[in-house]
């Protein structure tokens, strides 16, 4: 399909070369599903760690073969594009695909068998399949992301659906009312700071996105002069959605998959904070002399052109455009060219967190080089950061 | 009754309606709100950073605000 839009009376066409690439985004929750034609012919436990194996070697390599896509819109077709609505069809489908796929994974990990699995599954084949279902609810988390900073109403509350999964449904309210106004500041706990570890910051974004979500909301209701107590408490109304899905999988399939339900959810959620660690690693937003933040700009962000996360993350890599334009849709985030860009895409990149020591030599100097060699521009680890100014204290103006 | 609009999507804040749900009863003046609200839309402007609606055109794409008179400017140049 082409676009055409009138410049100065000349024509001007494009064609979107990703408009069916973002299919797969809707395939994805499928993964796990997979696992069941590769176990029906292998008969092999290891099968059903497909889902981690997709991700962090499938999808790297994947990018390092395809390469960046750094290709714009122009700016004059950029309403059209946002408004073709084949565009959120195709993230609309990924919630009952998330669903069925959840449910026929709960089924299995209940002890059900099917053709293909004659036996009820090991331990070790519920880990790995808990773990594949995990990889699927982490990339529902940025679904849901997509879904929550729209402006239609419905689609924050398939932004919900999307939630359940991992039990993370603050996350909508957290990342566009708190992480987005202290993105790249010391006060946001969703971004990941200079010498820290993804370690030690799982904990510190984990509670830290839980308490703000659950602050905004009680400062709306005290505006509203009512108790936050309800099921009007968007934080409380998302969890809900969450009770509902789990508890009808344990009824159905039996208590016993709570563990594996937890376990799912843990490296859903896992997935998802791996990715605002490197997202805004060590970036800071100066203070100006009002006391205010300087506005959010391009240099805030690591970006990623790498085209197979990017179909896979619905342009979420385009990371300085999104925090310009939030409600933007995906289809219509652009490159920078001067935003700071990443060595590969965010699937590769959260491997490197894994390792600490691997991931600050990479990144590290990247970080430095982008501020020119000033420590004290970066957002820097309190716990770390001694060792960063005896490092790099000396180049600091 | 006057209208407001966030410089980065463009939500408007109407006093007649207010937002009800953000805790500000149709009626409620724009001056009355919070300086440190957030736009319920996006999420990245405050109350500060709104523009009375007859100043604004629409922001250039890059998040920044194209006022309606510097608008008028760049087309006659």
């Amino acid at each position: 399909m082409t676009i055409e839009a009138t410049v100065d009376g000349t024509v001007i066409q494009w064609r979107d070369r990703k408009r069916y690439l973002w299919i797969i985004g809707a395939i994805v929750p499928l993964i796990p599903v997979s696992i069941w034609g590769l176990f029906s012919l292998t008969g092999s436990t290891l099968v059903w760690y497909f889902g981690p194996f997709f991700l962090f070697v499938v999808v790297p390599i994947a990018d390092m073969i395809a390469g960046r896509d750094g290709e714009n819109p122009p700016d004059e077709v950029l309403e059209q594009l946002e408004d073709d609505r084949y565009y959120r069809w195709v993230t609309y489908a990924f919630i009952p695909a998330q669903v069925a796929g959840f449910v026929w994974g709960a089924y299995l990990l209940g002890g059900g068998t099917l053709p293909g699995i004659d036996e009820p599954l090991s331990i070790a084949a519920k880990i790995g399949l808990a773990l594949s279902l995990g990889m699927v609810a982490g990339i529902g988390i940025n679904t849901a992301h997509e879904l929550g900073h729209k402006k239609e109403e419905y689609e924050r509350w398939f932004a919900r659906a999307a939630l359940a999964q991992t039990f993370y449904g603050h996350f909508f309210i957290e990342h566009n009312r708190g992480h987005h106004v202290r993105v790249a500041t010391p006060e946001d706990p969703a971004s990941g700071r200079l010498g820290e570890t993804v370690w030690e910051f799982m904990p510190r974004t984990m509670w830290g996105s839980l308490t703000s979500a659950w602050e905004l909301e009680k400062k709306r209701f005290e505006r509203l002069k009512k108790s936050h107590w309800s099921l009007k408490n968007d934080v409380l109304n998302a969890w809900a959605f969450s009770v509902v899905l789990w508890g009808a999988l344990m009824v159905a399939f039996g208590w016993e998959i709570f563990p594996y339900l937890v376990l799912q959810a843990i490296a859903g959620i896992w997935l998802l904070e791996s990715v605002n660690f490197l997202e805004h690693y060590g970036m800071k937003r100066q203070k100006l002399e009002s006391g205010r933040y300087e506005r959010v700009n391009p240099s805030h962000s690591w970006n990623s052109n790498n085209i197979g996360t990017n179909v896979l993350l619905y342009h979420l890599q385009r990371h300085s455009d999104h925090h310009a334009n939030p409600t933007r849709r995906y289809q219509a985030l652009r490159d920078f060219k001067e935003a700071p860009v990443l060595p590969t895409g965010y699937a590769g990149m959260i491997v490197l967190t894994w390792v600490p020591q691997v991931w600050r030599r990479v990144m590290d100097h990247k970080v430095m080089d982008h501020y020119e060699g000033d420590l004290s521009k970066t957002n820097l680890h309190p716990r770390t950061a001694h060792k960063y100014e005896r490092t790099y204290g000396k180049v600091a103006a | 009754m006057s209208q407001f609009i966030c410089p980065n999507c463009e939500y408007v804040y109407d006093e007649g309606h207010g937002n009800p749900r953000e805790g500000w009863p149709a009626g409620t003046a724009f001056a009355d709100i919070d300086p440190d609200w957030t736009c319920p839309d996006c999420g990245v402007r405050e109350q500060v950073d709104f523009l009375p609606i007859e100043e604004f055109e629409h922001n250039d794409q890059d998040g920044n605000i194209i006022a309606a008179e510097t608008r008028t400017k760049g087309d006659q140049a």
